[in-house]
């Protein structure tokens, strides 16, 4: 591969008595989008605040764009962009305003008028802050991760909070940004994003990266099975359901099973005959190529949601 | 420096679009000096221009509320956090907004010299040098003290009474609302501790008694002391994170911005200087002045507010 853009080693953060990192390590090409898939709370916005040279770690190596974040914060912060999680915007400050004063910070910037083309942001120009919707606001955000056409970009948990239909928008315009070959870390607790827009992921979990691939690499771990996902009117006995005909893996969570199948006609008919022996009751029955969610599942017996 | 730039220009902008601003930062103050120029000294211009002194004075240290709210709302709502992201720095940040503050504040007090002319016939304005001087002064330095208290306090609730309990004195105690030689004896002895005090005299006597800058060197030189101690000790206790915590050190820093008044206003009660001056300017009211010989009023006593 390439050279690395950002390399982090045996990362470790510790809030009081609280270890939100916990040794992480990963790097991340030139190029590549990378994504940190977790759920709320793994570590990931520590993580990525202490890459940006906002927090200090307790230990770790880390580099970025060749940089200390911590020791050359000043000189990082022209190398890289983000859209941060809770942060906000004065109410009163109109969409141009804020990108032209923002590009004045920089050594390096970028022409406002064509971010705000590119955004689609361009009826918006003076529109004040507060009266953008939230996926407006976004994409403002991402705007302004821009203005000075940075090496790096931060997006964390890009879309969290909206709703599918504008975060279908902020997927379309992270697209564009990897076809343009910009490098691109991600935290995301969304199993579709990572799925979607990153060329390799890091499953994160409280504060250790437990699985790290590509989305296909990571999916191949649950093995050409299928996922299977029923609720039943009564609890069955443990550890019956895994013996169903082509059952590799069984699982309780929240109330339902989840079950991975390497036949799964044959897992159904099964279970059907051994619930009607039992005087059970199917109630539903979902069936699922495997996502990231169940590697997710596999390594940590969680759902990401929780 | 151009960031120091920009966001000065940018904080002017939001300041004038802000409602509460213009209220705080025109009307009240409006208010003030109708009913000190108006009510309190009758339009006499000699009253007038004695009230003069602590109206300014009144309007200056209103800096205080408009920049500690503001700081405190901004890293309440993450905008900070969003300049934290850019190489911007805290002085940046702070400067900024002094400067900006300041620049709003010169026209209203232009305006109420203006009117004292133009409706009360105050026919000068004393010392021009001292006052533009103390006005510099008052405003750095008690905006400083704004942001100290927005750096000492952790919800916007905790500011708002922090800075009652500062303003409450400061106001009433100073002799910015009532002539401090009308105050009972020990309130006088403590006033000399505060830092209002020497601002509403030091104006007071540059637009009253015309004292030239020399002879307020004393007023002078410890306000100026205590602005930049008070904004060293702003950018020391700056935090972008709302959820930063101020360490232990912070609030024995914030103490220490109450170190200059403390030991003059030692001084002052063995010395009673100060004291004594504000006295004789109270009593210099006896003997009319500047106005046109009344032929037939020898028999008329002497116009006093209290």
């Amino acid at each position: 591969m390439g050279n690395p853009v950002l390399q982090v080693e045996n990362l470790v953060k510790r809030y009081g008595d609280v270890e939100a990192v916990r040794g992480v390590s990963f790097s991340v090409e030139e190029g590549e989008v990378f994504g940190l898939l977790g759920p709320n709370g793994a570590g990931k916005t520590s993580t990525v605040e202490i890459l940006e040279g906002l927090r200090d770690p307790d230990s770790g190596t880390l580099s970025v764009c060749g940089l200390n974040p911590q020791r050359q914060s000043n000189e990082l912060k022209h190398e890289i962009g983000a859209a941060l999680q809770s942060t906000s915007l004065p109410d009163k400050i109109r969409v141009m305003e804020a990108l032209r004063l923002f590009a004045s910070f920089y050594k390096r910037r970028r022409n406002p008028e064509e971010l705000l083309k590119r955004f689609g942001l361009e009826e918006k120009r003076n529109t004040f802050y507060h009266q953008l919707s939230g996926g407006q606001k976004q994409r403002l955000a991402l705007a302004m991760a821009l203005v000075n056409d940075p090496k790096v970009l931060f997006f964390d948990e890009p879309t969290a909070g909206l709703d599918p239909q504008v975060r279908r928008e902020i997927y379309d315009i992270i697209e564009e940004l990897r076809r343009d070959k910009k490098t691109i870390l991600i935290t995301t607790h969304y199993i579709e994003e990572a799925e979607r827009l990153c060329d390799r992921v890091a499953i994160v979990d409280h504060g250790k990266v437990i699985a790290l691939g590509t989305p296909r690499e990571l999916k191949t771990r649950s093995a050409n099975t299928t996922r299977i996902e029923v609720r039943l009117s009564k609890p069955v006995v443990d550890g019956e359901l895994k013996t169903l005909e082509g059952v590799v893996d069984a699982r309780v969570l929240d109330g339902s099973y989840v079950l991975h199948s390497q036949r799964p006609p044959r897992t159904i008919v099964d279970l059907v005959k051994r619930l009607e022996a039992e005087n059970n009751e199917l109630v539903s029955l979902e069936i699922a190529s495997p996502s990231l969610e169940d590697v997710f599942i596999e390594l940590t017996g969680r759902r990401l949601r929780d | 420096m151009r960031n120091f730039a920009t966001l000065t220009r940018t904080r002017m902008l939001l300041a004038l679009r802000n409602r509460m601003f213009f209220f705080f930062s025109v009307i009240f103050p409006l208010v003030m000096f109708f009913l000190y120029g108006g009510v309190f000294a009758k339009g006499k211009p000699q009253l007038v221009s004695y009230f003069l002194g602590p109206v300014i004075a009144f309007n200056v240290m209103g800096s205080f509320w408009g920049l500690s709210v503001a700081l405190v709302m901004f890293r309440e709502q993450g905008i900070l956090r969003r300049f934290h992201i850019a190489p911007v720095s805290a002085t940046d940040m702070l400067a900024s907004s002094v400067l900006a503050n300041f620049v709003l504040t010169l026209p209203t007090v232009f305006l109420e010299l203006f009117l004292s002319w133009a409706i009360f016939h105050v026919p000068n304005f004393g010392n021009l040098l001292s006052l533009t001087i103390f006005v510099v002064v008052g405003t750095v330095s008690f905006a400083s003290l704004g942001l100290v208290v927005a750096s000492v306090t952790n919800t916007m609730q905790e500011t708002q009474v922090i800075n009652q309990l500062i303003w409450l004195p400061l106001i009433f105690l100073s002799g910015a609302t009532l002539p401090l030689a009308y105050l009972p004896q020990s309130v006088q002895r403590f006033a000399v501790f505060l830092p209002a005090t020497y601002l509403v005299n030091a104006l007071q006597s540059a637009l009253y008694s015309s004292f030239s800058i020399w002879k307020l060197m004393e007023q002078f030189s410890c306000l100026l002391v205590w602005a930049l101690l008070t904004f060293f000790v702003a950018t020391q206790l700056f935090r972008w994170e709302p959820e930063a915590k101020i360490p232990r050190r912070g609030k024995l820093l914030a103490l220490a911005t109450a170190l200059p008044f403390f030991l003059l206003g030692a001084w002052e009660n063995g010395r009673g200087n100060l004291l004594a001056q504000s006295q004789a300017t109270f009593h210099s009211l006896d003997t009319p002045r500047d106005n046109p010989p009344q032929p037939s009023a020898p028999a008329q006593r002497p116009d006093k507010p209290f």
